[in-house]
């Protein structure tokens, strides 16, 4: 991607931002009591409330059938509510619709366009639905951002998936959004791609465009979200910074690979809660990796009381618990 | 109202209509040319004039209607269910839009191209019969109001359809034989007294007549009735499509 190309985009962004002067700190989008019952019968939100910082990059995760998509959906207008309320910067989604939603951006899931319209077109068309005015200029630069130019004759049947997920970016773009929303962005692209698109993301929001997504992919909210929601069942599980997330729920386990296998951890090692693992070879000791220091002191009294128990090792590793971890943890334990 | 989204739309459908060009605008040509020989040369040499106009020049005015009402039906309702079927609707559905102005994007450029096509058809029966238009200002007056309601139908119709097949449906099981039975091929008067009573529950008998009648001067009911019963039915679609709108039916759940 053309990294020149996405800085004149953001330069072109901040200086058609009328709220570029409000407080960052002032949610960009506050959801309160959102409720979505579907004609079946399916609850798939319960009162929800959420606020979304501006400039963010806030990751929402959840298992399948969870509600991710029926929140986005519900914001950016194709899914009626049930109740409650959406605002997007102080514009309600319902009544100000049409202020509310020419601040947003959406990059659906589902990999939905016009299969024999050419790529620029089909850009150049999003532009225009969403009120702006035809700018050649600026679809020039989203297109070269997102390495589209020289297949902007090309009609979208003819892409490979990761190409057409780019379209689907640049129409979101097209219209110069101060909001994106992006469900599941990187769902089947390739590696190389999604390192790309994470590119794209994080200087968007360096640009100060808020982003929000969903995934599956837990990697992709530990790389790159300043604040990580989980939902599941339709409720607001937990929300929280991402680096105090990992610091609070974030635990840390030590493995000795012993010399001799043991038939059971003994006596002298029991205040340790020590597990033993692979027949007997391995002892895996899990501490508290959130308390700065603490580990270093009680990693050295358990080094010093195997030595005085005569027990042996060959090696030993360390491994700090994932962000899926903690998401598998969390969504366990409400279920 | 924001302008740059009905032109986007209009735009977009207007260039569907210049990629499909063939099935838009040559293939009704062709079938009308074949009515044409059929109805026109075959039949018509078997009929004398009907009210003092042969009947080659007289079933002019209900073929142009049969190809306006079944291609107006058949443009909105692909032109908004084609988005519903791939998906891209998402996109129409978050755009800050409303609804009378997907309305006239969609319901625009599928008449335009039904009208277009009108005017084409009607040139081309220029080639075989001779042509006069008595009234050209009801004439273009009853041809933008047919395409619009009839286009307006269509887009309730794609809006309904979950599938190609109810997609069909209705310009074939409905629009198609009352057309036929619509008086587009003869007079009323032709018909025996109990069918002439049946006739007046169709409404595009008031269509064909009113139409008939800017050409000829001659209908089989009034020009108040024509006119009446399209505007009625010009209301009923744009109260069905409000309702859609309003509840979300098949598009938002």
């Amino acid at each position: 991607m053309d990294p020149s190309s996405l800085n004149d985009l953001h330069q072109a962004s901040r200086l058609n931002d009328p709220d570029a002067s409000r407080s960052v700190a002032e949610p960009v989008i506050s959801i309160s009591g959102l409720d979505k019952v579907y004609a079946g019968g399916f609850h798939a939100l319960k009162a929800v409330d959420l606020s979304i910082r501006r400039g963010e990059i806030f990751a929402l995760l959840g298992p399948n059938g969870a509600g991710k998509t029926t929140l986005i959906s519900v914001v950016c207008g194709l899914v009626n509510p049930s109740g409650g309320e959406v605002r997007v910067d102080g514009f309600d989604n319902v009544r100000d619709y049409r202020q509310a939603r020419a601040l947003i951006g959406l990059v659906p899931q589902e990999l939905t366009n016009e299969a024999f319209e050419t790529v620029w077109n089909t850009v150049s068309f999003s532009r225009g639905l969403f009120g702006k005015s035809p700018d050649p200029a600026h679809i020039e630069r989203v297109l070269k951002s997102l390495a589209l130019w020289d297949k902007r004759n090309n009609r979208l049947i003819t892409l490979s998936g990761g190409m057409k997920r780019r379209v689907l970016i640049a129409k979101a773009l097209s219209h110069e959004p101060r909001i994106l929303f992006l469900d599941e962005p990187t769902a089947g692209v390739d590696v190389e791609l999604r390192r790309d698109m994470w590119d794209v993301v994080r200087q968007l929001r360096d640009s100060g465009v808020t982003i929000i997504l969903t995934t599956h992919y837990i990697e992709e909210a530990e790389e790159m979200a300043d604040r990580i929601g989980v939902i599941n069942g339709g409720q607001i599980v937990l929300v929280e910074e991402k680096a105090a997330l990992m610091r609070k729920l974030g635990s840390k386990q030590l493995t000795l690979h012993l010399h001799a296998p043991l038939a059971e951890v003994p006596v002298a090692l029991a205040d340790y809660d020590l597990q033993l693992a692979a027949d007997g070879s391995e002892l895996i000791y899990t501490y508290d990796g959130t308390r700065d220091g603490d580990e270093g002191s009680s990693i050295t009294a358990l080094l010093g009381d195997l030595d005085a128990a005569g027990i042996a090792f060959k090696d030993l590793h360390t491994r700090q618990s994932s962000l899926e971890d903690i998401f598998v943890d969390l969504v366990k334990e409400r279920t | 109202m924001n302008l740059f989204p009905v032109r986007a739309i209009y735009a977009a459908e207007m260039a569907r209509t210049r990629r499909t060009l063939l099935q838009s605008i040559v293939s009704p040509v062709i079938s009308t040319s074949l009515y044409f020989v059929v109805f026109g040369a075959a039949i018509g040499s078997r009929i004398s004039e009907i009210e003092g106009v042969s009947y080659g020049a007289f079933i002019v005015p209900g073929l142009i209607m049969l190809m306006l009402l079944t291609q107006s039906v058949s443009n909105a309702s692909f032109g908004i269910f084609f988005p519903k079927f791939s998906g891209s609707i998402y996109e129409l559905l978050s755009a800050p839009i409303s609804h009378v102005e997907i309305v006239i994007g969609y319901v625009g450029a599928a008449a335009t191209k039904s009208i277009v096509l009108g005017l084409i058809i009607l040139a081309t029966a220029g080639f075989f019969v001779p042509l006069e238009i008595a009234h050209p200002l009801w004439m273009l007056t009853f041809l933008v109001l047919t395409a619009v309601t009839f286009s307006l139908l269509g887009f309730i119709i794609g809006i309904w359809a979950d599938g190609f097949d109810k997609l069909q449906l209705v310009p074939l099981l409905v629009i198609t034989p009352l057309t036929f039975l619509g008086g587009s091929f003869y007079s009323i008067d032709m018909l025996p007294p109990i069918w002439q009573t049946l006739t007046l529950f169709n409404p595009v008998l008031y269509l064909v007549s009113g139409f008939r009648w800017s050409f000829y001067g001659i209908s089989d009911v009034s020009l108040m009735a024509s006119v009446t019963m399209i505007l009625v039915f010009l209301a009923l679609c744009l109260a069905v499509i409000a309702w859609m709108f309003r509840t979300g039916y098949r598009l938002k759940p």
